[in-house]
């Protein structure tokens, strides 16, 4: 077995091997072992001290970054751009760099802008993970997706698997879909024709405009958000017209032959992408993404910290 | 060169193991609150064979599977990546005696951090440590083990190899590896 990444930084799926994401899953199993004891914390990093940037709004990645990082005993400080000098006029690399200057080993960032944490590795020597740079990659919700994939149906070979909703937007789509390719499955994505971005198909995957299609062929549903924060125009008329032909809700999953898994990376808009009756049903495994989400953080830190 | 010297055949281990077994009844009686802790990855082995002796004297012994990866006091500054086995703690040890089980004890560095990983499942009433192998005047820290199947003089450069059938060998053997 590998034992090591290929890589010094996590900054997208793309970046690495199908080998690089076997080991995160099977360290990940272990530490899921790990935050299920009656004593959650073990001492792998107690020597390193680690900063969470977030120049984007988050509660559920930065939340589970930071338990990650607790439970592997690192020090941690956390820094947001509201309460910060970048709104006095300092550029990405003084921030980061006046942040190393206090001995940081690793930075994980979320950014808005495409490429950020690839620019941060030219110029700073710490490890650096990807939180989420604007509309590109998310690698670690990726990871987090495919474990839980890979721990309902016992591996990620052959499996279908339809990422539903706003596609254009999603760099949770996009990571997912390179890690699906890498890891074996079938990826279809569905959506209406303005959040499917133009020529995603060379990427491998089945297209699909009516919902109910794209449910009777996959084995997984990964729903995504609107993300009506980054629509600067109008993609769809109505959020009720979307919920009314997007919408997935407990009826038209009764009215499939076999039994599929709803997967959601949140935070869900109940009632628009899935209705409640479906985001709090037996096949949906959204707070086992939550729960996965801590293991494979740690798994990462923890691999990429010997690397 | 290498050279490879037989320290325990088959035979001398199956004996042994069964001293060793003998010697835990001594101390343990009917093992009503005691739990063994295999280490991970090839003290688990060792620990299978015990509870199977102990099994067919008409005891029951709980064994759990302990890994000390995450616990350990060289993370960062080995040349090779630690790589986790499984925990497989499947009960609490707060009050039990615990005897830990590993094949070779040589810096006891794996013990320390096996008694920092044990912790995490409650606190032991005595802790207690079985080896196969004891690589005697080796130790960077002061522990010392309860029960030894076999006490071996080595040099630095010496490797104790482990053979056991669980990991394809043909069948157990222990090997004392010299490397001129």
């Amino acid at each position: 077995m590998q034992q090591k990444l290929s890589v010094r930084h996590l900054l997208g799926i793309k970046d690495i091997t199908p080998d690089d994401i076997a080991l995160i899953f099977d360290t990940a199993a272990n530490f899921k072992e790990v935050i299920n004891r009656p004593i959650k914390k073990v001492p792998s990093l107690r020597d390193i001290t680690i900063a969470n940037i977030f120049f984007e709004n988050s509660t559920r990645t930065r939340l589970s970054f930071e338990l990650a990082e607790k439970r592997l005993s690192a020090d941690v400080v956390n820094f947001s751009s509201s309460n910060s000098s970048v709104k006095k006029g300092e550029t990405l690399l003084d921030t980061v760099n006046n942040i190393l200057a206090m001995k940081v080993d690793m930075v994980v960032m979320r950014h808005a802008s495409v490429g950020a944490p690839h620019f941060l590795t030219q110029h700073i020597k710490a490890n650096v993970i990807n939180a989420g740079d604007g509309t590109h990659e998310h690698p670690t919700q990726a990871l987090l997706d495919g474990f839980s994939m890979l721990q309902k149906l016992g591996s990620l070979q052959g499996k279908k698997v339809a990422i539903i909703g706003d596609i254009l937007h999603s760099r949770v789509a996009l990571s997912n879909i390179f890690l699906l390719k890498k890891m074996g499955a079938e990826v279809m994505v569905c959506g209406p024709k303005t959040l499917l971005p133009r020529h995603i198909e060379a990427l491998g995957v089945k297209v699909e405009l009516e919902v109910k299609k794209a449910l009777q062929w996959c084995d997984v549903a990964n729903v995504l958000r609107i993300q009506l924060e980054r629509q600067q125009i109008k993609y769809f008329p109505s959020l009720r017209e979307y919920s009314l032909y997007y919408g997935i809700n407990k009826k038209m999953l009764s009215e499939l032959d076999k039994e599929i898994v709803i997967m959601h990376p949140g935070p869900i808009n109940r009632g628009v992408e899935l209705s409640s009756d479906v985001a709090d049903s037996e096949h949906s495994i959204i707070l086992e993404q939550v729960e996965n989400g801590v293991a494979v953080r740690m798994a990462v830190l923890y691999l990429l910290a010997q690397s | 060169m290498t050279q490879k010297r037989l320290i325990l055949s088959t035979q001398l281990l199956d004996i042994t193991i069964s001293r060793l077994c003998q010697q835990l009844i001594e101390n343990h009686g009917a093992f009503e609150d005691t739990v063994m802790l295999g280490l991970q990855p090839r003290g688990v082995f060792l620990a299978e064979r015990i509870k199977a002796k102990l099994q067919s004297e008409g005891i029951e012994c709980p064994l759990g599977y302990l890994d000390t990866t995450f616990y350990r006091d060289d993370f960062r500054r080995r040349e090779t990546p630690l790589v986790a086995n499984a925990t497989h703690v499947p009960f609490i040890i707060e009050d039990k005696k615990v005897v830990l089980v590993d094949d070779v004890l040589f810096t006891g560095r794996t013990v320390r951090s096996a008694m920092d990983a044990m912790i995490a499942f409650g606190r032991p009433r005595k802790v207690e440590l079985l080896t196969l192998i004891d690589r005697t005047y080796s130790r960077d820290l002061p522990i010392e083990p309860n029960y030894v199947g076999k006490h071996v003089n080595t040099v630095f450069s010496q490797k104790i190899l482990a053979e056991w059938t669980e990991q394809g060998a043909a069948q157990d053997q222990i090997w004392l590896i010299t490397n001129d």
